[in-house]
């Protein structure tokens, strides 16, 4: 005799361990297996594409910063290429390089961030968090030092960057970059070849190449899944076109893939910072740019690769002192369209980790 | 998946588990043990120097939140006197933008992070309260004069505990801990 079931809704969040701040996600579940999600999204708006059109171009670098509050700078960076891109503003050599250095540790903290939250979700409870925080920390004292703030660093101007870095902060930078690939291998001694990791994460959530690429999702997301797609290489912004580096590519496009990208893409910033500290020339650190910038009446869309994925600013001039348009493309916010069909037919502790392989950010996500 | 022998992988990691336990903690005990904070940290306060502000308000314009509120009046020398300067640092978010934009020197920004209060009425500062003392000490952000002055920040990367590589400012646990840094 069968017994008769009918679906079943589960409520995850929006205040939950798990859901990296306030997400919500309704979910159908059959027994334990996944039917349905719907994320339920917006706990975090706070209306900054709004804000932005009543303030001048300036006065909106603060607010970027509390886009994806994990990674200010690359958030600062799209933002200040796409207005100097529309006001056509040249960036002295020195400002450029103090730019890809400081994007570069960003992408090494935002992805320890990634990783140990993805192995928290995981179950490994703290231990592999607290290892890659004390490196994050490392990089989060030399982000004070630059720019005085630990989290929202409001470091880029247009033009250039708000100060020189003092003359003790690259000889702490050498020694981080000198010791970081060891405290790697030790992440992969911890975890890489760790059975329940490799159990739990993979042929887990699986998106496929083809999936990835019409879902329009960017990062390590899409280069889990087998793409080799990086903005800094596809279409080169700032400097990323002298720095030799790879493009790490998974296979599988399951969590464990999206995991070892993310790893294997600190070793390749690794590589850039220990490029960019001797090439590092001396300068200006900003251009001469009008206080109350106008640029002239037009379009631009800047992307960059954020440590999340492509971080897009569309922004519209009429010649005011405040941007017509503005507007975000959120790298987390599009990855996160693909949940739905990484997930369907898994359990719900699959659908944790899946969605904590995404690495989401909800600061960006709600804006 | 099929493993040819289960429990490497996890021996391994448990074998960097272990051998963290002999490392020093590079953890600090915090209200009784401090660490020295960036000479340029935007802290939770400005200093406003009353004898330099000339009132003309250009930190107000570059306020991205509006926050600074001057009021002038012209004065004998036909020049203006600040009769009102009054910041809400509970709307503040510490971008820094009012020192970087000050022509005269007359903002800076604060050195301490412990300024919790109950109220948020006593967030609003007015320009009494905002004036150099001995709790409201400036920070070298956008002022290279004052960055030199203060002492070297303490860096997790330089950490060292048989050489001492972090400096520590302690404070004992009976001491009544006062505002400021």
């Amino acid at each position: 005799m069968a017994i008769k079931t009918e679906p079943f809704i589960l409520n995850i969040g929006p205040q939950h361990p798990s859901t990296h701040g306030v997400f919500r996600l309704r979910a159908t579940l059959d027994g334990e297996v996944v039917v349905d999600v719907e994320p339920v999204i917006g706990y975090l708006h706070r209306g900054i594409e709004k804000l932005a059109e009543g303030r001048t171009y300036t006065q909106n670098i603060p607010f970027t910063d509390r886009l994806d509050y994990l990674a200010s700078i690359t958030n600062n960076l799209a933002y200040v290429l796409a207005v100097e891109k529309l006001a056509e503003v040249k960036v002295p050599e020195r400002a450029e390089y103090l730019r890809v250095i400081t994007a570069e540790m960003m992408r090494i903290a935002s992805h320890l961030m990634a990783v140990g939250f993805f192995l928290n979700d995981l179950g490994a409870m703290m231990t592999p968090v607290l290892y890659m925080w004390r490196e994050r920390e490392k990089l989060l004292d030399l982000f004070e030092m630059v720019c005085g703030q630990r989290l929202t660093y409001n470091y880029m101007r247009i033009g250039g960057v708000s100060h020189d870095i003092p003359e003790e902060f690259l000889p702490a930078l050498k020694r981080f970059v000198a010791e970081m690939p060891g405290f790697i291998d030790e992440y992969d001694q911890l975890l890489a070849g760790n059975e329940i990791l490799l159990v739990r994460s993979k042929g887990v959530g699986v998106l496929p190449e083809e999936l990835a690429i019409n879902s329009a999702a960017s990062g390590p997301v899409l280069r889990a899944s087998g793409v080799k797609w990086d903005i800094r290489r596809a279409d080169p912004y700032s400097i990323y076109d002298r720095f030799d580096f790879d493009i790490p590519v998974g296979s599988a496009g399951d969590c464990y893939d999206r995991y070892w990208v993310r790893v294997q893409e600190m070793r390749q910033s690794v590589r850039i910072l220990e490029q960019a500290i001797p090439q590092l020339p001396e300068g200006e650190v900003c251009a001469e740019v009008p206080r109350l910038l106008r640029p002239p009446v037009g379009e631009v869309y800047g992307h960059i690769e954020a440590p999340k994925g492509e971080l897009g600013f569309y922004l519209v001039s009429d010649n005011s002192i405040a941007p017509y348009r503005f507007r975000i493309r959120p790298p987390t916010l599009i990855n996160l369209t693909a949940l739905k069909d990484m997930v369907i037919g898994w359990k719900v502790a699959d659908l944790i980790i899946t969605f904590g392989s995404i690495d989401v950010c909800l600061g960006e996500i709600d804006r | 998946m099929k493993f040819e022998r289960y429990g490497i992988g996890i021996a391994k990691g448990m074998a960097l588990t272990f051998k963290h336990l002999f490392r020093p903690p590079i953890t600090v005990q915090y209200p009784e043990e401090k660490l020295v904070v960036s000479r340029r940290i935007r802290g939770n306060e400005l200093v406003w120097y009353p004898d330099r502000c000339t009132g003309c308000a250009t930190c107000a314009k570059s306020c991205p939140q509006g926050n600074i509120e001057i009021v002038t009046h012209v004065g004998d020398e036909n020049n203006y006197v600040v009769d009102k300067f009054e910041v809400d640092t509970g709307r503040c978010m510490f971008c820094g933008l009012c020192v970087e934009s000050c022509p005269y020197e007359a903002l800076a920004m604060g050195l301490s992070y412990e300024r919790a209060q109950y109220r948020r009425g006593q967030l609003v500062l007015s320009k009494e309260e905002l004036r150099l003392s001995d709790v409201r000490q400036p920070s070298g952000y956008a002022r290279p004069k004052i960055e030199a002055t203060l002492p070297e920040q303490s860096l997790l990367v330089n950490w060292d505990r048989e050489k001492g590589g972090q400096k520590l400012s302690l404070v004992p646990l009976s001491k009544k801990r006062g505002r400021g840094v």
